[in-house]
């Protein structure tokens, strides 16, 4: 089936499978390895992108249920060697360990910052309550959420 | 964890045809056309599900590009909710804030916010799984479920909706279209708690209560609980005997006897069935408390 969708701002179409998953069409048809496979149950977010600016898990999403949409995955975030003030947040507070969880951190915690620019603490753990990291403990990942908001302020 | 694993594939391991009708008819007529047709809107029950093989649809209907099924509309004495309206766009609506906070508590305990983005309230009730905490809500407020199907439309009641874990009352063809939410007037307090072992997981046991009182007296009770039965459980016996008596913390204390003594709990990986009556005895009496308006007084 033809499906056309705009990923980090350029129009795509695609002709896939009505059984393809958009992390699978990210990951292996444009190279976007950012989004991750992690529980593949939509329990862990390591896959979550932004969907017409709401944060989804890429492993349950259908291609072909994207006709139209707009998709945002961590790659469209810097421009150039520029990071984005999230990705910088989460370096400057250690948010970061082994990696994997992080850019589903980042893509939900710019749906958070666009919702909600002051949220306070108890309103990120809650908003980040579907992605799950089990190296940092999250409690650099809030201080990283805190940072990247008053940056963006 | 090693279940999960063991099962679960990067992909979809089932081909199926992928149909995408405008109109309620459509869909129907497709449902009616292909036995091993599915419905899918939010897919994240449906997708795991696929995932690990547990279903093998032949075709699959999106049921998210018919308009009338989408959005939710304040009819003065009611609230419309349609079957396709995402559970992120129920706990953003103004209106189920404002007229339906139970729904709102129940909608905000659904999974995360990717999960509340994607899902839809048809879906949370359609899986008709005993711990879904939409249906729970729709449960305690008495909602109608609207119906369409090869026969044209019909009505269910929400606490009928429900035949089993998995089952509903549809029949081949029939299609979810939306809920009718009857306004709780001014005089109804009403209240949700649920325990869950993390804050993602699936509640381990969930209460939904509703109370009309005048002066400190029960007019009308229900009581709902979730993950306590086959189908979220409305107990008639303990709404039957809280009415017309004074609201105290013995009455509150006997009532929430009767409901742990009135589910019919198993013993599941999410918690014994001993544990969920220990807890369905302390989840009602705060239940009850909050929702009579008795929480000054019983902590005073």
């Amino acid at each position: 089936m033809k499906v056309t969708m705009t990923v980090n701002g350029r129009a795509r179409t695609f002709d896939v499978e009505p059984n393809r998953l958009l992390l699978n069409l990210l990951r292996e048809d444009l190279d976007l390895t950012g989004a991750k496979y992690g529980c593949g149950m939509g329990e862990c977010g390591a896959c979550t992108v932004l969907l017409d600016g709401e944060p989804v898990m890429a492993c349950m999403t259908l291609a072909v249920d994207c006709e139209g949409a707009t998709i945002e995955t961590v790659e469209g975030l810097s421009s150039g060697e520029a990071l984005h003030p999230i990705q910088e947040a989460f370096i400057e507070e250690g948010a970061v360990q082994c990696g994997f969880c992080t850019p589903g951190f980042i893509m939900a915690t710019k749906a958070l910052l666009g919702e909600s620019p002051e949220p306070t603490e108890p309103e990120i753990r809650e908003y980040l309550k579907g992605n799950i990291c089990r190296c940092t403990g999250y409690v650099n990942i809030v201080k990283a959420v805190q940072r990247a908001a008053e940056a963006l302020r | 964890m090693s279940a999960i694993n063991r099962q679960n594939t990067h992909i979809i391991p089932v081909d199926f045809q992928y149909h995408q009708p405008e109109t309620v008819g459509e869909a129907v007529k497709l449902l009616e056309a292909h036995p091993d047709a599915k419905p899918i809107a939010g897919g994240t029950d449906l997708v795991p599900k696929m995932k690990q093989r547990l279903l093998e649809p032949g075709h699959l209907v999106n049921l998210k590009r018919i308009r009338e099924l989408q959005g939710v509309e304040d009819r003065g004495g009611e609230v419309y909710i349609g079957a396709a309206t995402k559970l992120r766009a129920v706990e953003r609506s103004e209106t189920v804030q404002r007229r339906l906070p139970l729904l709102y508590s129940c909608v905000r305990s659904i999974g995360s916010v990717q999960i509340r983005n994607m899902g839809t309230l048809g879906g949370n009730v359609c899986n008709a799984s005993p711990a879904a905490d939409g249906a729970l809500g729709l449960v305690a407020l008495d909602a109608t479920v609207q119906v369409a199907g090869p026969g044209g439309t019909r009505t269910v009641k929400a606490g009928d909706f429900f035949a089993g874990p998995g089952k509903t009352v549809l029949g081949r063809g029939e299609l979810v279209t939306g809920f009718t939410v009857p306004v709780p007037g001014p005089d109804v307090g009403t209240c949700f708690i649920s325990v869950g072992r993390t804050a993602l997981d699936i509640s381990t046991i969930s209460i939904a209560v509703a109370l009309r009182m005048k002066g400190g007296a029960v007019q009308e009770a229900r009581v709902a609980l979730g993950s306590v039965a086959p189908t979220p459980l409305r107990l008639p016996e303990v709404e039957n005997w809280l009415k017309g008596r004074e609201l105290d913390e013995a009455t509150v204390r006997e009532a929430a006897g009767m409901v742990s003594g009135g589910i019919k709990p198993i013993t599941d990986i999410r918690g014994t069935a001993e544990y969920r009556r220990e807890a369905a005895r302390g989840m009602a009496m705060e239940a009850l408390t909050r929702a009579g308006g008795l929480e000054g007084r019983s902590q005073g």
